[in-house]
C-alpha cells in the first residue's frame, strides 16, 4: 500500500514538472518565421498585385463611362471652338479682302485721276505749242505783210523814190528788230 | 475514444481516483518526424500548422482572384472584401493615404497568417493554434519589431532613437526618468507584449478546450452514476458558447496583432510628427 502511494506520487511529480509556456521551441520559431516570410513574398509578388489590379480595373470600368462622356463633351467643345475660330477667321478674311478692294479701288481712281491730269496737261501743252507756232507763223507772215503794206503805203505817200526792194526790206527789218528789242526790254523791265 | 493526450491523464486519474486538470506540457504534443519523438526534437504539429496556413492562404486567395472579374463571383467578392478590409481599415485608416500603399502586403500577410493559425485551434482534428506556443509568437513579433525599427532609422536616421526615447515638451529633470522608461516601453516591452498578448490568449483558449474535453471525459467515462454523466454533458454543452467566444478571440487577436503592426509602422513613419 505504501509503495503504491510512493509510485503514484512519483508519477504525479513527473507530470507536474510542467513546461514553462514562455520558453520557445527555437525550431517552431524558425519555421513560423520562415513560413511568414515565404507567405509575405507570395503576397508581395502575386496576391496583392492581383487584388490591386482587379480593384483598379473596376475603378476604371466605373469611371470609364463618366470619362468617356466627359471626353466626348470636351471633343464637342473643341470642335465648336474650332468652328467658331474658323468663322471669325473667315469674317476677318472677308473684311480684309473688302478693305483691300476698297484701297485698290481708291488707288485705281487716283491713278486714273493722275493719268487724266497728266493727259490734260500734255494736251494743254501741245495746244499751247500749237498756238505758239501759229502765233509765230502769223507773226512772221504779218511781219512780211505789214512790211509790204507799209512800204506800199509809204511809197504811195512818198512816191516812186522808195522802189528799191532791197533797201526797203532792210529798212523794214531794222525797224521791226528795233520794235522787237523795244518790246523785249519792256518785258524785261516789267 | 480517448485522445493520446488524455491517456496519461486517464491513467493517473484512475490510480489517484481524482480529476487532474491538463497541463502546459500536454499542449506540447510529441513530434511527427521522427514519429512520437519528444516535443522540440523534430518536426512537430505546430510547424505543420504553419505550412498548412501558408499553403491555404496562398491557394484560397489566388484561387479567388484568378479571374480578376469586373463583376466578381461570390468567392472573389469575399476575398476582395477580406483584402479590402485589411487594405482600408488597417492600411489607409492608420497609415494615411500617402503612406499606406507599400505596407498593404505586410499587413495582409500578418493578419491572415495570424488569423488562419489561430483558427486552426477551433477546427476539430487540427485543434492547434500555432501561436499558443511562444516560439512562433516571438518570431512574428520579432520580424515586425525589426521592421519598424529599421524603417524608423531609414526615414529619420540616428535621430529616430531620440524621437522614440525623448518625449518633447517635458522639463529636463523629468527626462532623466522618462527617457529610460520610454526606451524600455518602446524597444523592450512593446515586442514582448505584442507577442505575449497573442500567445497568452491562444494558450488560454487552448487550455479551456482541453479542460472542457478532459473534464467531460472524466465525468462521463470514468465516474459512476447518472448524475456525473449528466454533469459531463452539461460541461460539453457549456463548452459550446466557450467555443464561440474562443472563435471571437481568435479573430480579435489576429485583428489586434495586425492593427498594432500598422500602428508601430505608422509610429516610425511619423516619429517626428509629435
Amino acid at each position: 500500500m505504501g509503495e503504491h502511494m510512493i509510485s503514484t506520487t512519483l508519477i504525479r511529480a513527473a507530470e507536474y514538472e510542467d513546461a514553462n509556456p514562455l520558453i520557445p521551441n527555437p525550431w517552431e520559431a524558425a519555421v513560423a518565421g520562415i513560413g511568414f516570410i515565404v507567405l509575405f513574398i507570395i503576397v508581395v509578388k502575386v496576391i496583392a498585385p492581383r487584388f490591386e489590379q482587379s480593384y483598379q480595373n473596376r475603378v476604371e470600368a466605373i469611371e470609364g463611362g463618366i470619362n468617356q462622356a466627359e471626353e466626348a463633351k470636351a471633343e464637342a467643345e473643341a470642335l465648336k471652338a474650332e468652328y467658331e475660330k474658323q468663322l471669325a477667321d473667315s469674317r476677318a478674311e472677308a473684311s480684309k479682302i473688302r478693305e483691300e478692294a476698297r484701297a485698290e479701288g481708291a488707288q485705281l481712281i487716283s491713278e486714273a485721276q493722275e493719268k487724266a491730269a497728266a493727259e490734260s496737261a500734255r494736251i494743254r501743252e501741245q495746244a499751247q505749242a500749237q498756238i505758239e507756232a501759229d502765233r509765230a507763223a502769223a507773226a512772221a507772215s504779218l511781219k512780211s505783210e505789214v512790211g509790204t503794206l507799209a512800204t506800199q503805203l509809204a511809197s504811195k505817200i512818198v512816191g516812186e523814190a522808195l522802189e528799191d526792194d532791197a533797201r526797203s526790206s532792210r529798212v523794214v527789218d531794222r525797224f521791226l528788230a528795233d520794235l522787237d528789242a523795244e518790246q523785249q526790254t519792256q518785258g524785261a523791265t516789267q | 475514444m480517448r485522445g493520446p493526450a488524455l491517456s496519461s491523464l486517464a491513467l493517473s486519474a484512475a490510480e489517484e481516483g481524482g480529476f487532474q486538470p491538463p497541463t502546459i506540457s500536454e499542449t506540447h504534443l510529441p513530434d511527427i518526424l521522427p514519429w512520437m519523438a519528444p516535443w522540440g526534437t523534430g518536426f512537430g504539429k505546430n510547424m505543420l500548422m504553419v505550412i498548412l496556413a501558408v499553403v491555404l492562404i496562398t491557394w484560397l486567395f489566388s484561387f479567388a482572384i484568378r479571374k480578376q472579374a469586373l463583376v466578381p463571383s461570390r468567392g472573389q467578392y469575399l476575398a476582395e472584401s477580406a483584402y479590402g478590409f485589411v487594405r482600408n481599415t488597417m492600411g489607409r485608416d492608420i497609415l494615411g493615404d500617402k503612406h499606406f500603399k507599400p505596407w498593404i502586403p505586410l499587413l495582409f500577410t500578418v493578419f491572415f497568417f495570424v488569423l488562419f493559425n489561430n483558427l486552426f485551434g477551433a477546427i476539430p482534428g487540427l485543434q492547434m493554434p500555432t501561436f499558443s506556443h511562444a516560439g512562433p509568437a516571438y518570431a512574428l513579433a520579432g520580424i515586425i519589431w525589426v521592421t519598424w525599427i529599421a524603417l524608423g532609422f531609414k526615414l529619420h536616421g540616428a535621430k529616430f532613437m531620440k524621437l522614440m526615447t525623448v518625449p518633447s515638451g517635458v522639463p529636463k529633470p523629468l527626462l532623466l526618468i522618462l527617457t529610460p522608461l520610454e526606451f524600455l516601453s518602446n524597444f523592450i516591452i512593446r515586442p514582448l507584449t505584442h507577442s505575449l498578448r497573442l500567445m497568452a490568449v491562444m494558450l488560454a483558449g487552448h487550455i479551456i478546450v482541453m479542460l472542457a474535453g478532459s473534464g467531460a471525459e472524466f465525468l462521463i467515462a470514468q465516474q459512476e452514476g447518472i448524475a456525473n454523466a449528466g454533469l459531463g454533458v452539461a460541461v460539453l454543452i457549456g463548452s459550446i458558447p466557450l467555443y464561440f467566444l474562443e472563435l471571437i478571440m481568435m479573430v480579435l487577436q489576429a485583428f489586434v496583432f495586425a492593427l498594432l503592426t500598422a500602428i508601430y509602422i505608422q509610429g516610425s513613419i511619423e516619429a517626428d510628427a509629435h
